[in-house]
């Protein structure tokens, strides 16, 4: 099966390394950046271009973009993991729509576009025949998707509560374990590489609802935005606040919880006791399904990552390849 | 309240009927075998939800069915919950936020743990909130969650299984 790779930034390179290390049958016919592309129907040499780009900065041809690669490239499969825009989707989502119009299976981490226009495009992709994969989106690594989809198919999925954001999990972590100030916990969480330059989507919690409102569409197709959430964020906790949970055998985690039957999603700071599935140390991402035949399923992993992401992007590029596409 | 008996045969059946008799809900039925105890009986607690003023009736019945009842503890409030709020809790009137839940009559805040760090800093508090049942517990968070917001305060709330 042929792909084509939009952005190259730490997931789109976690996965241009896993396709060039693997045989996976997949083949690279476009590359792009946001300064260049490149594209070549009979395969790219992966290994060159990484170095190309570690060299140079770019990638491929400056006189050509992402865009271009999106419309005129030989491709069966779209891979979007350009940075995402949780306002306007785009550029992403004018990609997806492009791939989608030319009839070709999109997988995307971008959670910006899926959580703005997933019933959009889902309807595009519908009518095309092909197909929308965005299990990248919410938990990173954990088969979340694939578990609605196949595992757990034919359940009614009654709610939801999870860990959906490893920075703040981090920070809440270190914030018990060594009575630091939540400003003290956001610096060392930055100099661990696992909080951005500016944390205002992770600690108020918006990475978390985006993630929500992901998942509560996906299951239950009902329309939910990001206004919908009732959001607090981790930002205004205390360290005595952590203490006085600590000092019951509880501490206190970021949670986000869908149950449509209570009207209720919402992303808050809750107390849990120690010994509850969800609380783990660290970055670590978890989701605790409540469905009507299987009862409570939790699945716990890496939230976020290179090769991690990566790990979600191909099983769901494996997925459309088994599927759809004849194996190359 | 909790009903406490030892556990001879009969016994048991014996006195759950006559609490479905007067009304009662029976919460939990607790065996507890006691290591210091050389025969094989057991000691059983029954916890239940009771209306007022049953709780003679209740006795009553049990005397007739022949049922020993040890000890009989009384405890108004059963259910319980423990919530974490953060702010300026003493600024804002900290005892009118107890007061807004004491009144109610069928919760009240039964332990307050604080820690104030400095004049003009946030302070913490761990609440521990009792009622009489699930859904007055619900309606006392939902005073608290009303009084926070009135006076911006953080409410941290357990997480409970939803579903």
């Amino acid at each position: 099966m042929k792909v084509a790779l939009i952005g190259l930034g730490s997931v789109g390179r976690g996965v241009a390394e896993m396709l060039s290390k693997k045989d996976l049958g997949l083949v690279l016919t476009g590359i792009a950046d946001s300064k260049s592309a490149f594209m070549d129907p009979a395969g790219i040499d992966i290994a060159r271009i990484l170095a190309t780009k570690k060299k140079n900065g770019y990638c491929g041809d400056q006189n050509l973009t992402a865009e271009d690669v999106v419309k005129k490239a030989d491709y069966d499969a779209l891979i979007e993991v350009t940075p995402t825009n949780a306002l306007s989707g785009e550029p992403a989502l004018g990609y997806m729509k492009t791939a989608l119009n030319r009839k070709k299976h999109v997988v995307t981490s971008n959670k910006g576009p899926i959580a703005l226009a997933q019933k959009e495009l889902r309807a595009m992709a519908r009518k095309k025949g092909v197909s929308l994969r965005y299990e990248a989106t919410v938990a990173g690594a954990i088969p979340v998707m694939h578990t609605l989809e196949h595992g757990l198919a034919g359940n009614e999925i009654l709610a939801l509560y999870g860990v959906l954001n490893g920075t703040c999990n981090y920070i809440l972590t270190r914030m018990a374990a060594e009575g630091l100030t939540y400003e003290q916990a956001l610096m060392e969480a930055r100099e661990m590489g696992y909080a951005e330059a500016d944390p205002t989507y992770d600690v108020q919690g918006i990475d978390a609802a985006i993630k929500l409102v992901i998942l509560a569409n996906t299951i239950w197709d009902n329309g939910v935005t990001l206004n919908d959430v009732d959001r607090t964020g981790i930002d205004l906790l205390t360290p005595d606040a952590l203490r006085l949970a600590d000092e019951e055998g509880c501490t206190i985690r970021l949670i986000a919880e869908a149950n449509p039957k209570k009207h209720l999603l919402r992303v808050s700071p809750r107390i849990l006791d120690k010994n509850h599935p969800l609380v783990f140390e660290g970055t670590l991402n978890a989701l605790t399904l409540e469905t009507d035949m299987a009862k409570e399923i939790t699945l716990i992993g890496r939230g976020a990552g290179s090769i991690e992401t990566a790990s979600a992007i191909i099983g769901d590029l494996l997925y459309i390849r088994d599927r759809y596409v004849k194996r190359a | 309240m909790k009903l406490e008996m030892k556990d001879s045969p009969g016994q048991l059946v014996a006195a759950l009927k006559p609490i479905s008799e007067v009304g009662g809900n029976i919460i939990a039925v607790i065996h507890q075998r006691d290591p210091d105890l050389s025969d094989d009986t057991l000691n059983v607690q029954i916890v239940l939800e009771l209306p007022k003023g049953r709780l003679d009736n209740l006795k009553d019945l049990l005397k007739e069915q022949g049922v020993h009842i040890q000890r009989i503890g009384e405890e108004r409030l059963l259910y319980q919950r423990t919530v974490i709020l953060i702010g300026h809790l003493m600024h804002t009137g900290f005892s009118d936020t107890v007061d807004q839940i004491d009144a109610t009559g069928f919760a009240e805040v039964t332990e307050v743990a604080m820690s104030m760090p400095g004049i003009n800093e946030r302070s913490s508090s761990r609440i521990t909130i009792k009622a009489v049942s699930r859904e007055d517990m619900e309606a006392a968070l939902a005073i608290l969650r009303r009084v926070s917001q009135q006076k911006s305060l953080l409410l941290i709330e357990p997480l409970e299984e939803t579903a």
